[in-house]
């Protein structure tokens, strides 16, 4: 029954998926040779992944998930644990990390059109996982213990008491408490180690195989399928392996090149990887000035704060948050252009689009801010607020919404050029 | 194009939060092992007794080039292990009763608050007969506590007009040697904030030569070497 000798060919008789499995997603899948830049962003966000699982594993051996406990194991670690420090650091600047890489890797996916027909369920699968990342990050942060985690957690928590009749006990159950307490951080601390871990694991396997079922998309939209050599593969596809794991594994040493000099040089990035008030133990009595989430979320928390209460609820302004992400699900429906790429879209795409960019990256920045930042307008009296910060975000929100709720008419009319036949090099 | 979208990505992280009391900046540096030594005194003289560091131990205090023998005899109160937590001598309960709050750990303070605003809060204590102490700061309104460090720097007055100090009395040091004892202190402090800080920049160097020196060349090779057949 061996069919070849040795301890692999042992192994190969009795399990032969293995090398099938290596086969259909490493040696023999067909990726288009035209990738760029933008598409080291896949990798690498499994590369961060993986870090985070690592890093986290060892967090976990000191770490206590006490109230009493919690913010002095953290200092432990950093003091005490023998390359504690440097665990720590990494998880904290893993963190970032892995929401940059994923907004750029959803960026390449929106440059590219990658979650146009056949890519629909890619696209649904990463809306998934960012969705699954943005919870295991909001849980993860609770852990140190810090005010920001405390009054974070505290915040978002409230978000969900919002919602019209169940919101209040939708609020309790989440926090086992009547305020954000020991109850919360230990349901959170299993929530962060396994719950979600294995919903991302679970999500990332779908994510690939669907990929990998209709192939990749690449900078010029065309579909390398559809013209095949005598041999019957792609003929502007090459390997995944070896090609594209030896142009990956550089992508990496840069990117973690990259990473080392912020955590090893910059580690708190300013405050914005960690806040200088999440070195303040939690304090339930004491509510601080101004309280920011993480700027990974800042500009959904724009928006939320954008959007005037309603009948004294803020349930409008949570509502919008919650549209604003779940909105990106229906993105393969909304654009109705004849090209999947930038490079042969017409001018009105490419003015929305950095339209988008523009006011996603200033909601981050305002929703990081207090709303007092840009001063005041004077005392007209048919403003509600005089923010002038609030008003751009309320801008900025509206054309947030119009990208994706006039991409039908503007995608479709949009004036386009000739896709080429095969790709371009 | 692409430049402009980099641009705008970092455009956040450019903007800095503004502070009400224009503060000074630190002149503190974390190499300067006499000035830590020098800071550890100072702190252990005239801040454990109200602010523990509970988060340190005496014995790490030999990072910063003192011997076990020397923390002994210098630093350590009676009773006290080499091997303790740095913590406060008072009880926090009775301090609570004195000052109307408990003095705070200060273990990581200098990563809450930043070493410029350490360095000109303890430099800007004043003088105020409104306050239940009899010292107010001009960076910390009504703050709690009296100014531990006046019978060194002595007593200032604020002039609530002009916004400028002047001096009520002299302390027993210079206004120099007073800022260089504060620089000392804000270095310990800062050092106390996190004490790995020195030996993270000196490995970071060695991870980015291994990375950028070494692997970085070799993985750049071998993609050139695999892709000179990709046409």
């Amino acid at each position: 029954m061996q069919s070849r000798p040795g301890l692999w060919g042992w192994f190969d008789a009795r399990m032969p998926s293995v090398a099938e499995q290596w086969r259909i997603h490493a040696a023999e899948y067909y990726a288009p040779k035209n990738f760029n830049f933008w598409y080291f962003f896949g990798s690498l966000a499994l590369l961060v992944l993986v870090i985070q699982i690592v890093s986290g594993i060892f967090l976990t051996m000191n770490y206590k998930p006490d109230a009493n406990l919690a913010f002095g194991s953290v200092e432990y670690i950093m003091r005490d644990v023998p390359g504690g420090w440097l665990i720590r650091y990494i998880h904290s600047t893993g963190a970032s990390a892995f929401f940059i890489v994923v907004y750029l890797h959803m960026f390449r996916a929106m440059l590219y059109g990658s979650y146009r027909e056949p890519r629909e369920l890619v696209w649904i699968f990463g809306v998934l996982l960012y969705l699954t990342l943005m919870g295991e990050a909001f849980f993860g942060y609770l852990l140190p213990w810090g005010q920001m985690s405390y009054w974070g957690a505290q915040v978002i928590v409230n978000l969900f008491g919002t919602i019209p009749f169940i919101g209040p006990d939708l609020a309790l159950w989440i926090r086992g408490d009547y305020v954000v307490g020991d109850a919360t951080l230990n349901r959170f601390f299993a929530l962060h180690v396994i719950a979600l871990p294995l919903v991302l694991l679970g999500l990332v396997v779908a994510h690939i195989l669907a990929l990998h079922d209709v192939g990749s998309n690449n900078p010029d939209g065309v579909e390398i399928k559809k013209l095949k050599g005598p041999d019957g593969k792609p003929l502007d596809g090459i390997p995944f392996h070896p090609y594209y794991t030896v142009k990956d594994l550089m992508g990496a040493v840069v990117f973690l090149a990259i990473f080392c000099i912020v955590m090893f040089f910059m580690p708190e990035m300013g405050g914005y990887f960690l806040e200088h008030n999440n070195f303040i133990p939690a304090d339930p009595l004491k509510t601080p000035e101004h309280i920011a989430p993480v700027w990974y979320f800042t500009p959904y928390y724009s928006i939320l704060r954008a959007v005037p209460p309603l009948f004294n609820s803020q349930f409008p302004g949570v509502l919008a948050m919650g549209v604003a992400v779940m909105i990106l699900f229906f993105l393969p429906w909304l654009d109705r252009s004849p090209v999947k790429s930038i490079r042969y879209r017409g001018r009105v795409y490419k003015a929305w689009l950095a339209a988008f960019v523009v006011v996603f990256v200033l909601l981050g920045y305002l929703g990081i801010e207090p709303t007092t930042v840009w001063g005041q307008f004077p005392d007209w009296p048919f403003l509600d607020t005089r923010d002038v910060a609030t008003w751009v975000a309320r801008l900025c929100t509206i054309v947030y919404f119009l990208f994706f709720f006039l991409m039908p008419w503007y995608t479709a009319r949009d004036r386009v050029l000739p896709v080429p036949e095969r790709v371009t090099v | 194009m692409k430049r402009a979208l980099f641009a705008l990505l970092l455009f956040p992280l450019a903007v800095w939060a503004a502070s009400s009391y224009r503060l000074d900046r630190a002149p503190h540096d974390p190499s300067d092992i006499a000035s830590l030594q020098a800071g550890a005194g100072t702190y252990v003289n005239y801040c454990l007794g109200c602010h523990g560091l509970q988060f340190m131990r005496y014995k790490s205090l030999t990072d910063i080039g003192l011997s076990e023998a020397q923390i002994k005899e210098f630093l350590l109160f009676t009773g006290d292990k080499v091997g303790d937590m740095m913590k406060a001598v008072q009880d926090p309960k009775e301090a609570k009763s004195w000052f109307g709050v408990a003095p705070p750990d200060l273990s990581v303070v200098a990563r809450s608050r930043g070493a410029d605003w350490l360095y000109t809060y303890l430099r800007t204590f004043y003088r105020d007969p409104k306050t239940p102490t009899g010292w107010n700061n001009a960076v910390f309104p009504n703050v709690a506590m009296p100014h531990a460090l006046w019978t060194l720097q002595g007593e200032l007055a604020l002039d609530p007009k002009t916004h400028k100090f002047t001096e009520l009395s002299k302390g027993s040091m210079s206004t120099t040697e007073y800022d260089r004892t504060v620089r000392d202190l804000v270095n310990f402090l800062v050092y106390v904030g996190e004490p790995a800080a020195e030996r993270r920049k000196a490995i970071g160097i060695v991870v980015l030569f291994v990375l950028l020196g070494l692997l970085f060349p070799l993985t750049y090779w071998l993609k050139k070497e695999f892709w000179k057949d990709v046409k």
